[in-house]
């Protein structure tokens, strides 16, 4: 997918200055926010739950190689096929030529990231195959011709009106007469229009929240539905997933479930819990003729053996964004790429380069709630500032920047000279603002004085106070 | 009531020592009072968050291996920021992992390093202070004092035991200010954003004042109260504690002799 994480400051300053984008952040962030609290005070397992989790994905880490194998020997005991990728362009080859040799003209998708990270939907559209998307805010986001700003919410940066507006453009040409704008006629509406298309569609392509090693099925939850109609549907099943999605057993993948749902919208579960296991056996009633799963590398192998591996137990539930103030100030298009907020600031370097991305593991204050609500303890502060030391020593961000902390460690390691400098500073400081008590506009001060006065000093050192034995 | 570590060493943070020198004061004044011996140690500035936060790793070591042996001595390393503590407790015993001569020495620090005010009241069983302030006050959580020390209940229970104030609390309490040190300079925008929002939730309690026990909140707080033209003073809580909240509040006019 193209990236624009390269322009983060001016994205963000257009997502600041976007007051439809400002009002539809404000209601959704406090919305999920309450809930996740409410359903995590409600389950009083729920810490020890995360601890569960977070060990059974370290678990299988830390044994991929046998977890994989397990899993594709299960798929292919059931009848299925895994294609191993390595890269983005492998897995959308892989799956073109899946969808050729069905003869498919449309294709039906369920929500999935991974096939963000290598933009199928253009890739399918310049080889005359129509992707459809099936889940509502990803349709929206369609039929914007957008990308989706949040991992579980897509369309969340758009505002009811909007969503009336597109809907009123794009379905008109399809015999819509009037101008919807209550939420449940825009349900009604979308869900009109996408049953012909499920039901025409030659290949269903499923992400998949967890890949299940003992049974060698794909687990995807929704609240839509949409993942049952777009695998069961077609002739043709495929899923789509990266390598660290795997689980050992089915067991494990409903235990982590239990937090996924309530640290993303304070469910209990998700509403529909959609489990495939290879395609149509000989007696069923439905499912797909073929099934395949495409496993996508695209980075995370070197991840594992990196210092970023935890980031790997991430599920994908959206709580790091739905808590982060930045995210909440910014919107997730600011961020350039698949994945905003604080887990997109960690694997957006990581999967595009430290040199596209340095901007989103700056773009944070260090404030912690991410990794406080994280259901699986991913250390996301602590891994922003790894990414901040390889922009250091690599010489990535501003020259100026580095000299400036330079100069100022050197400093602070003379604590002799630094009282004599800033001790002169200060007492001038503190003299110039006196009057006034505080600074609209300092030298050299533009980013803090911008946005906020600067309070001035009270005018002598406490050092300096202290060692003349002058007490308060 | 437990026994109070009889020597305490003052890490008195830089923003107090250039900026607002009466919390210095004031927590010297705290501790005493809670039965500590204050010693300020003249070789201390700063405890590297700025080349830490910074990615600048070997600057940041090189200042923690001062502050570490300057702090050393002392019983209790006592800060009056939440931030600036959670760097010596929470930060520098991994920037020393696997290093045999200085992480023993982090870790011997981090046990013994405190926020100041939850050091009154956990470890010196502080219950109440001696103190008037008559009005509405909130408060505001710094995020390392709330994530990193675990401080929360402290300030709270202190306050409610000063004659005369009604703590009125936040809508979001533990929402970050917008401060987090360098990110202030360099995102200055989502920065101003964050602390407008702050600000906003601090005009809605109808408080006066608005406490926090962060110089670093502080000062983005106060300077956007000022800017913003509000009436509301800002204030660190141990200020008002240690009964020195008679001076002008952080970012006002000295006032005339």
């Amino acid at each position: 997918m193209e990236t624009t994480s390269r322009t983060f400051p001016a994205n963000a300053r257009a997502g600041l200055a976007d007051a439809a984008l400002q009002t539809s952040l404000a209601r959704f962030q406090g919305g999920f926010q309450v809930k996740r609290a409410e359903a995590a005070g409600r389950l009083p397992e729920f810490e020890a739950l995360r601890d569960e989790a977070r060990a059974i994905k370290d678990h299988t880490l830390a044994h991929l190689d046998h977890y994989l194998e397990r899993y594709e020997a299960q798929v292919t005991a059931a009848g299925g096929t895994v294609h191993w990728c390595e890269t983005p362009a492998d897995a959308r080859e892989t799956i073109l030529s899946l969808c050729k040799e069905t003869g498919a003209r449309t294709v039906t998708k369920s929500k999935s990231m991974i096939a963000e990270e290598m933009a199928l939907n253009p890739f399918l559209e310049e080889h005359g195959i129509e992707p459809i998307e099936t889940d509502l805010g990803e349709y929206v986001v369609q039929l914007a011709d957008e990308r989706p700003s949040h991992i579980i919410a897509p369309a969340v940066h758009k505002t009811r009106d909007q969503v009336a507006d597109l809907f009123h453009e794009k379905h008109s040409p399809l015999g819509l007469t009037r101008r919807l704008d209550r939420v449940e006629e825009l349900v009604e509406e979308a869900r009109h229009v996408l049953r012909p298309r499920y039901l025409a569609a030659d290949v269903g392509i499923t992400g998949a929240n967890f890949l299940i090693a003992e049974t060698g099925s794909s687990a995807v939850v929704t609240n839509e539905g949409n993942a049952d109609l777009t695998q069961i549907l077609p002739r043709v099943h495929i899923v789509i997933a990266t390598l660290e999605k795997v689980v050992p057993t089915l067991e494990d993948a409903t235990t982590i479930m239990r937090v996924l749902a309530r640290s993303a919208t304070g469910q209990e579960f998700s509403t529909y819990t959609t489990v495939s296991t290879g395609p149509r056996r000989p007696g069923d009633a439905d499912g797909p003729e073929a099934y395949h799963v495409v496993l996508l590398d695209n980075g995370r192998s070197r991840m594992l053996g990196s210092e970023f591996r935890d980031v790997l137990r991430c599920i994908k539930c959206g709580a790091c964004m739905n808590h982060c103030p930045v995210y909440g100030a910014v919107g997730g298009h600011a961020y350039g790429w698949v994945y905003p907020g604080p887990v997109g600031a960690v694997l957006t370097p990581n999967l595009i380069g430290l040199e596209e991305a340095r901007h989103l593991p700056n773009a944070s204050s260090f404030c912690g709630r991410c990794e406080e609500v994280c259901p699986m303890r991913i250390p996301l502060p602590a891994m922003m500032r790894t990414l901040r030391e390889q922009e250091f020593s690599r010489r990535l961000g501003p020259a100026g920047m580095r000299a400036g902390i330079g100069a100022w460690a050197w400093l602070v390691r003379r604590p002799a000279l630094y009282r004599l400098a800033t001790g002169i500073a200060i007492r001038l400081l503190g003299a110039m603002g006196r009057r006034r008590g505080r600074f609209a506009r300092l030298p050299l001060a533009g980013g803090w004085t911008d946005v906020r006065d600067m309070p001035a000093p009270e005018g002598a050192t406490f050092h300096a106070l202290w060692r003349k034995g002058r007490r308060a | 009531m437990p026994a109070a570590p009889r020597r305490v060493g003052l890490f008195v943070t830089c923003l107090v020592d250039l900026f607002r020198p009466t919390v210095g004061f004031a927590a010297a004044a705290l501790l005493e009072r809670a039965g500590c011996e204050v010693v300020v140690p003249a070789a201390q500035v700063c405890c590297g968050q700025p080349a830490y936060n910074s990615g600048d790793r070997a600057d940041a070591k090189a200042i923690a291996r001062d502050v570490i042996a300057a702090f050393e001595p002392f019983d209790a390393t006592v800060a009056p920021s939440g931030s600036c503590a959670g760097m010596l407790k929470r930060h520098y015993p991994s920037l020393f992992a696997g290093d045999a001569a200085w992480e023993p020495r982090a870790r011997a620090l981090a046990e013994r390093t405190f926020e100041l005010v939850s050091f009154l009241v956990d470890e010196c069983g502080m219950e109440e202070v001696d103190a008037r302030r008559e009005g509405r006050v909130t408060y505001h959580d710094s995020c390392s004092s709330l994530r990193e020390m675990g401080v929360r209940a402290q300030p709270r229970r202190l306050l409610a035991s000063v004659d005369g104030l009604k703590l009125e609390e936040l809508s979001a309490p533990d929402v970050c200010c917008g401060f987090g040190g360098t990110f202030c300079v360099k995102y200055p925008d989502i920065s101003g954003r964050m602390v407008a929002d702050k600000a906003r939730d601090i005009a809605a309690t109808g408080a006066g004042t608005v406490l926090a026990a962060d110089m670093g909140c502080l000062l983005n707080i106060a300077g956007r109260l000022s800017r913003e033209g509000s009436a509301v003073e800002a204030r660190h809580v141990a200020e008002v504690l240690a009964g020195m909240d008679d001076r002008p509040a952080i970012g006002r006019p000295a006032r005339a002799r």
